[in-house]
């Protein structure tokens, strides 16, 4: 080192990345947490793009931004407000400065800062004299020019060379963190292996951006954020709609079925049906259908035929999928429904995350419909509850509903390559060749499930159809006793479910009075929060349900033990009013955020120590 | 049993059939029945797939697999059913209603991606199930419950939907030429990729006699025209009557007059790939034209969708190092922690 810089050791640390969608912040940050994950951080990111794909230059519409959180303790979200923030130009900085904590510091490429950009970011004057900086340290660092000089003698042209900028922010940002720039070097080794000057390009200007920030007077100190205490073994990064589909993938592998996806693109559900559709070397199968209803008639029909089917979408597409899901309903066919959910109504925010289609998973179709519910609550949980929901939609012969949203789908973590052995195995109730008798609509008595006799079977052809069926035999049936009888057998087939889904725990302290109550994808945030508030002092639980119908069975026992409930989501509070309709007999309070966001771990905390209070 | 022995009766079901008396699905019934045995399958590889209407009830009546969806989505399903098993035969079952209105979207798609399924439109010209609406198929100025003082919209060809739609398989038969429906039937059913068998119906409750220019018997043969692959197109209770091709157009003319002999008529080439002649054809209309019936349109398609897509698949996993998820989950950038 040139400069005797201090170096400071921290627990963990939030970078946000942010420029205009074609300055390349999600590799950045990419490259950055996959770095931090592989020197053995525990890591979380969040990426926050613009819905529009070229919005116009340098305005606050076209920024795109990266979250980087890591330490070395556990680290459960991106984090709420960032440490560092580096603002590639004016509505970066325009589109960020909120989530910049009072003390952090913000890297930002002055030549941008000019009068032309700071305007087109909807600032009037200096944005430093806008903005309330005091407290932040600024570091005005002249990255697109000293890309140019780093490059001006590489035989590249002026736009190729100012695309590697974003390196020189990676390198600024690696010297003050003190990461090594081996897996990054690697990276442009494989990604430009037909384009050595592209390899040789970004490698300079990200060794430039590290001496820079080196040897710069601006940094007085660089800080150490050593590896987090984790569980042994191989680990890779994933996000959440790559583990929905690898879970879809090992229950096939499992269950020894062909795996069948139809579906229709949907923001932020693509991932999903691309991960799928990359993997005709496992024998997926996967249809593009015209729109989202043919996606899940082709699964259905599929399911017929005997394939572990499943469709993915998000919110307007699950509204299209209503009727279809209610003849999987009638012809008691397994199909696994996954919805990443987005904010809404109509087309909403297709960006952003919410927890608002949990009303319409449960009841957004006509006639009495059960169908299983469950949402995961982590990115890497995605795996196991996409294994979960195609194990019971088999076994039960159902559809499930999935529940994962915009924030699982696209935060990546660290995850721990499972053993599949571990997994439980996952029974086909298919009906055999020499069956004698058999009967389509005949179940088992236990589970109310009736089996699966698929066409290429001798002996089994039999019609499957919407109209009602007649209890056993599984033929049109209008009789209104029949009906009743098969409304009520429908129904209890799915409250059976409950039998084979795990009780609910809770983390926190058992006496307590306060039981923060949580779904899905925001166990991430409020985990946090309880181990803050309880840090500051106070007794406090969390419930975190990824079984929403039907619930665990130990449900009303454990919300009876405490207090206080404290229902907190990202919608107007459908969570709350359901358990008010499962559980009448406990009061319940309620903390909803709708902003198209996660919650933060800041606005929880207060909801918390308020509600502890009060 | 042995599949050569199979009789149409072995492909019943035991369920009451239950469209009115004198409605055009119980001759399609009988038809597809006596084609059924023909086919080469065995009764658990076949499979008939429906949407909702009438026609839509066909599946119960056959004691094969069956799936009666809902209202529209039979082209889906089925497409569901073909692509996860393609050594399946598969039938799908719709109405003009079903497959050309709800249904219309996945019937082109259908079409456009060329999944060997076998389609037969039963076209009534109106919603049969729901009592008697008008459909898209239903003539301008047609006067039904929902349109009593006359259509005002153009209705759809099915014949030109299909090859519109780049369709390989289009085949015209009526209900109650139930021998050359079978037998058009077993063409469409031999056609690698998607067929279009559209069968013109009678609804004899809600829509009778609509098509009673053409089906009436003392004046029918002048008011068709059965196209065969290889012939000249010759028509008329006399055969006295030819289709030629002038300036780009079709004309009706008759023979011996002129000097037009059967030499200057068109000669059917259903095989032809070249979409044009076929779709002048299909679009034929009575009283200008002859209606015409048979196979239209049959050029056989390079390989249907199922086989590519198993193709794709097999070429895949043959180049491929990935054959399991555990292979899958440890391949790139993975990090141990010691
Ligand atoms: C979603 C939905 N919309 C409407 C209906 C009512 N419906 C049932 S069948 C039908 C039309 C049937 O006409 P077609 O397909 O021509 O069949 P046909 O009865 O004439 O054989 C309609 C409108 C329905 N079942 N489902
Ligand atoms: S209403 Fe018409 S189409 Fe329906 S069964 Fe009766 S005659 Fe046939
Ligand atoms: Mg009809």
């Amino acid at each position: 080192m040139s400069k005797q810089a201090k170096v400071i050791e921290i627990e963990e640390v939030a970078i946000r990345f942010s420029g205009d969608s074609g300055d390349g912040m999600q590799l950045t940050g990419t490259l950055f947490s996959d770095t931090s994950a592989l020197y053995g951080n525990d890591v979380s990111t969040f990426p926050d793009y613009p819905a529009e794909i070229r919005a116009p230059q340098g305005t606050v519409g076209g920024v795109s931004g990266f979250q980087v959180h890591f330490g070395h303790t556990q680290i459960n979200t991106p984090g709420d407000y960032c440490d560092v923030l580096v603002a590639m130009n004016p509505a970066a900085l325009k589109a960020n400065f909120r989530w910049v904590k009072p003390d952090g510091i913000i890297i930002y490429d002055v030549d941008q800062f000019d009068a032309k950009n700071i305007e087109k970011a909807g600032y009037k004057s200096d944005p430093f004299e806008e903005e309330d900086v005091t407290g932040i340290q600024l570091i005005s660092a002249p990255i697109s020019n000293l890309t140019k000089e780093s490059l001006k003698d590489i035989g590249l042209d002026q736009k190729s060379i100012l695309r590697c900028k974003n390196m020189f922010a990676l390198g600024i940002v690696s010297w003050l963190y003190d990461r090594p720039l081996e897996h990054a070097v690697k990276f442009f080794n494989t990604k430009f292996a037909k384009k050595p000057i592209l390899v040789e390009a970004n490698t300079k200007v990200l060794y430039d951006g590290y001496y820079y920030a080196e040897t710069i007077e601006a940094f007085t100190s660089n800080f150490k954020v050593k590896p987090a205490d984790i569980e042994k073994g191989v680990y890779r990064s994933i996000n959440g709609n790559q583990a929905v589909a690898w879970g879809m993938m090992a229950a096939a592998e499992k269950a020894d079925l062909q795996l069948f996806c139809g579906s229709y693109p949907i923001t932020p559900a693509t991932g999903i049906l691309e991960e799928l559709a990359a993997r005709k070397d496992l024998r997926v199968k996967t249809f593009q259908a015209e729109d989202e209803i043919a996606g899940i008639c082709t699964s259905i029909g599929a399911s017929f035929a005997g394939s572990l089917a499943v469709t993915t979408t998000s919110g307007p597409g699950l509204a299209l999928k209503g009727e279809a899901i209610g003849l999987a309903v009638m012809t008691e066919l397994p199909l696994v429904i996954v919805d990443v959910q987005r904010g809404g109504p109509s087309t909403g925010l297709p960006t952003k995350t919410e927890q608002s289609d949990l009303m319409q998973a449960l009841y957004g179709r006509n006639g009495e419909s059960p169908v299983v519910v469950i949402a995961s609550s982590t990115p890497s949980n995605c795996f196991d509850y996409a294994y979960m929901a195609c194990k019971i939609a088999v076994e039960h012969m159902t559809p499930v509903i999935l529940l994962t949203d915009g924030f699982l789908a696209n935060g990546t973590e660290p995850w721990k390559i499972p053993d599949l052995n571990d997994f439980p195995e996952i029974k086909v109730p298919r009906v055999e060749r020499d069956t004698k008798n058999w009967q389509p609509y005949a179940r088992d008595p236990e589970t109310l499930t009736r089996t699966w006799a698929i066409p290429g079977t001798p002996g089994m052809e039999h019609r499957l159809g919407s109209l009602e069926k007649m209890n056993i035999t599984g033929t049109v049936s209008y009789v209104p006793e029949n009906h009743e009888l098969m409304s009520h057998i429908r129904d209890q087939k799915i409250q059976k479910v409950a039998k084979d889904i795990p009780p609910l725990e809770i983390v926190g302290d058992e006496d307590a009075d306060l039981l923060i109550i949580g779904w899905g994808g925001t166990y991430g945030h409020l985990v946090t929060a309880l181990t803050e508030v309880r840090r500051e002092g106070h007794k406090v639980a969390l419930a975190q349900f990824n079984y929403i119908f039907p619930l665990p069975s130990n449900t009303s026992e454990v919300l009876g033990r405490f207090k206080k409930l404290l229902v907190c989501e990202i919608n107007l509070g459908q969570f709350a009013n359901y358990l008010r309709m499962q559980h009448p007999e406990y009061p319940y309070r309620k903390f909803n955020k709708i902003m198209g966001l996660p919650f933060t771990v800041k606005d929880l905390t207060e909801a918390i120590v308020k509600n502890l209070e009060d | 049993m042995d599949i050569e022995q199979l009789k149409p009766e072995d492909f019943k079901s035991d369920q009451m059939v239950r469209w009115c008396a004198g409605c055009g699905d119980h001759a399609i019934l009988s038809s597809v029945l006596k084609a059924l045995p023909q086919l080469g399958y065995k009764h658990e590889d076949v499979v008939f797939v429906s949407g909702i209407g009438c026609s839509s009830r066909f599946p119960y009546y056959v004691n094969t697999y069956g799936f009666h969806g809902i209202h529209g989505r039979a082209m889906a399903v089925a497409s569901g059913v073909k692509t996860s098993n393609p050594n399946l035969c598969v039938f799908v079952i719709t109405g003009d209603g079903d497959g050309l209105a709800i249904g219309g979207n996945h019937f082109i798609h259908l079409v456009r991606r060329d999944i060997d399924v076998n389609l037969i439109l039963f076209n009534n010209r109106i919603y049969g199930l729901t009592k008697g609406q008008y459909s898209p198929t239903s003539k301008q100025g047609s006067v039904t419950k929902t349109s009593p003082f006359g259509t005002i919209e153009q209705p759809f060809k099915p014949g030109g939907i299909t090859i519109g739609a780049n369709g390989t398989f289009f085949a015209r038969t009526i209900d109650s030429m139930p021998k050359i429906s079978t037998e058009i039937l077993l063409e469409a059913a031999k056609h690698k990729g998607t067929s279009i068998t559209e069968v013109l119906q009678n609804c004899v409750i809600y829509n009778d006699m609509t098509f009673g220019d053409i089906t009436d018997r003392d004046n029918r043969d002048d008011r068709i025209i059965m196209l065969k692959h290889g012939e000249p197109m010759i028509y008329g209770k006399n055969q006295d009557k030819g289709l030629m091709m002038k300036d780009n157009q079709i004309h009706v003319v008759k023979l011996g007059e002129n000097g037009i002999s059967d030499k200057d008529l068109l000669v059917h080439d259903a095989h032809t790939e070249f979409a044009g002649i076929h779709l002048l054809l299909a679009n034929m209309d009575y009283p200008n034209f002859p209606v015409a019936l048979g196979v239209i349109r049959a050029c056989e398609s390079a390989k249907s969708y199922d086989v590519k897509m198993t193709d794709q698949i097999e070429a895949v996993h043959g180049k491929s190092k990935i054959h399991s998820m555990h292979d899958l989950m440890h391949s790139g950038s993975t990090w141990e922690v010691k």
